[in-house]
């Protein structure tokens, strides 16, 4: 089975860059540096939920919660 | 004396008949509703009108506001206002937008518009000061804070009285580079007249109550979700765009709790609530009280109606209340609205013809079978003072169901572009304006097909495609001319997706990977718009006209044909 990372890194990749293939860094900034755009982070967030089942408030949805892959992650770790 | 028709005048007489009235509410994502009376309102505006004489800043100046949501910004409005001044909502820095290139969109701006003064937070007053220059025509930076609260209200001491309906008395400018330098300037008159006609279009009553989240620094929220509320005497609740976008749920909760009556939507709003609000969060929710909910700003679309319908048609959503406008800020906002009380119109129509022969031919149920058929949905009727007519290449009226471009002629036009008297000649031809809009009339109802300059819409937001390639000219790797921007229409969300594809030197993949991040990741910090595909490729991939210009649509052809290969 995919870890987290793996599963975030492809979803991220496929359904919002577009781009299939690309690999992600797990320290790459994904909201700061405008990858992930504030419609796109509701997606993110769905996803996780749905995914993971651990729920991120509306209120989390920011760069100061996570902004790489390894943080997003370790979020999910701690809430499972 | 004789009454004038300005806001001032309009604000007083309100004041004089019910002062007590809630005219705003302000929610905020972590603490209580705020909710201020008419008098509130006007006395913590006359407090920033005050500033404004204690600045120097005459009747007739224009006045940046660079605020956020919240208090200040509805003070410093309404207080530039009371004082006369022009006043013009820039948007604030976000963390997304590089820090630099809001400073040259804010001194581009500063140096069209030539504004006198710009209020904003003493956190951010270094950040504006940074985008003056010596020769500039701003004389002050008022900060907030040093703003007296006064708390008093003497109508007979401010200057704004001595406006007079004719002259200008709002600015307000599109985004981006392009955006920017085009303010188009409102008289209180057009803005009247605009308030006259669309207040019977909605049947607007007093005990109506306008929900909104749409920023002010854009047609829809300034006067639907702003300024008309507030001079009609109507309750406005008024959430900010960043929280709403975080929490798509507060507008049904925000409507239940105010018993919400209005809002104004861009068309991807509808597919954004539909598919991403949590039934969790929709307990107890009642939205019986929404009887219009009005799809504007960008292309109105059928499917997204239902969706947001199905979704929300078990919390008391009507079907009648899904309407639609076509609207644009030269008009001061709406140019059509949709019947109330019934569905906007849809016509099926035969897509190969549509498409082809740009015209919109009603297909019969018979002929189903053999034509491919695609609904198009209604912006509804002009509004009592507008006429619409739709005209071919030399600008010859075309009749019902023809595709051209539509042109409109009202009594409620901009005076305008400021200080652009060659982009507003260029706007109007024989009186009428040419809006760059395509679409057609059927049996008076007004349908938008598409437009006729290159313009993206993307979430409302109008981007322009020559402002994202300019940005890609700036990363290494890329050079002049060579890349091309266009909008991509997405089913699912509702809106277009921006495209942007740049040719590179190099035909290694692991190179154009990195001139492709770095394109998406300069072009989003520089324009706040976020990219969906960004596509590099070898030289010469990219399609040119006979005279060398960069041909968007056939360059968009040749992208959906290889990612539908």
């Amino acid at each position: 089975m995919d870890s987290i990372l793996e599963v975030l890194e492809k979803q991220i990749a496929s359904q919002i860059l577009k781009q299939p293939n690309r690999k992600i860094a797990v320290d790459e900034p994904l909201i700061s540096s405008g990858l992930i755009d504030s419609f796109s982070l509701m997606d993110v967030a769905l996803y996780v939920e749905d995914a993971f089942g651990v729920r991120i408030e509306d209120t989390e949805l920011n760069a100061e919660t996570f902004d790489t892959l390894a943080q997003l992650a370790s979020l999910i770790e701690s809430r499972k | 004396m004789e009454y004038k028709r300005t806001f001032p005048e309009r604000l007083k007489l309100l004041h004089a008949r019910t002062p007590d009235r809630v005219a705003l509410t302000l929610q905020f994502p972590n603490t209580d509703d705020l909710s201020l009376t008419l008098d509130q309102l006007l006395r913590g505006a006359s407090s920033y009108a005050s500033a404004l004489t204690r600045a120097n800043i005459q009747p007739g100046e224009v006045v940046i506001l660079i605020l956020q949501h919240g208090e200040d910004l509805a003070y410093a409005f309404w207080g530039a206002i009371l004082h006369g001044a022009i006043p013009s909502i820039m948007p604030f820095l976000t963390e997304k937008l590089s820090p630099e290139r809001y400073r040259a969109d804010l001194s581009a701006l500063i140096s069209v518009t030539q504004p006198a003064a710009i209020v904003t937070y003493s956190e951010f007053e270094s950040e504006a000061r940074s985008a003056l220059r010596e020769d500039d025509s701003v004389r002050e930076v008022i900060v907030t804070t040093q703003v007296e609260k006064k708390n008093e209200l003497d109508f007979d001491s401010l200057s704004g009285f001595q406006r007079n309906p004719e002259d200008i008395v709002i600015l307000q400018h599109s985004s981006g580079t392009t955006g920017l330098q085009k303010g188009v300037a409102l008289s209180h008159r057009a803005i009247f007249n605009q308030l006259d006609a669309y207040g019977k279009a909605l049947k607007l009553t007093d005990s109506d109550v306008v929900v909104s989240w749409l920023p002010l620094y854009h047609d829809m929220g300034l006067i639907a979700g702003f300024i008309m509320p507030i001079l009609s005497g109507i309750h406005l609740v008024l959430q900010s765009p960043f929280d709403w976008v975080r929490a798509p749920y507060k507008l049904m909760q925000a409507v239940t709790k105010h018993r919400g009556t209005l809002s104004w939507l861009p068309n991807f709003a509808y597919n954004f609530c539909a598919q991403k609000i949590r039934d969790r969060h929709l307990e107890g929710v009642d939205l019986s009280s929404w009887r219009a909910i009005i799809n504007c700003s960008e292309p109105v679309r059928w499917e997204s109606h239902n969706a947001f319908y199905e979704k929300f048609k078990d919390y008391g959503l009507k079907r009648e209340a899904l309407q639609t406008s076509y609207a644009m800020a030269e008009n001061v906002f709406a140019v059509t609205q949709s019947p109330l009380g019934g569905e906007p119109a849809v016509l099926k129509i035969e897509r190969d013809a549509f498409m082809s022969e740009r015209v919109a031919k009603l297909a019969s149920d018979a002929s189903d079978g053999e034509h491919p058929t695609m609904k198009m949905m209604s912006s509804g009727r002009p509004l009592e003072n507008v006429e619409v007519k739709v005209l071919d290449e030399n600008r010859n009226e075309l009749p019902d169901r023809i595709i051209g471009e539509v042109a409109l002629r009202s009594d409620c036009m901009l005076t305008g572009y400021y200080h652009r008297e060659d982009a507003t000649q260029q706007a109007f031809h024989d009186g009428w304006y040419l809006t760059g809009d395509y679409g057609f009339i059927s049996a008076g109802e007004v349908f938008v097909s598409g437009r006729k300059k290159d313009m993206i819409i993307v979430g409302g937001k109008n981007v322009y495609p020559q402002d994202l390639e300019a940005l890609t000219y700036e990363v290494t790797g890329v050079h002049a001319g060579r890349s091309v921007a266009f909008g991509m229409f997405d089913e699912e969300q509702g809106t277009e997706d921006v495209v942007i594809i740049a040719e590179v030197d190099s035909e290694d993949p692991a190179e154009q990977q990195k001139v492709a991040d770095a394109i998406r990741l300069h072009v989003t910090k520089n324009s706040a718009i976020a990219l969906r595909y960004v596509k590099v490729v070898d030289p010469k991939w990219i399609l040119k006209t006979s005279s060398g210009k960069t041909a968007r649509s056939a360059n968009k052809e040749k992208f959906l044909k290889e990612i539908h290969a």
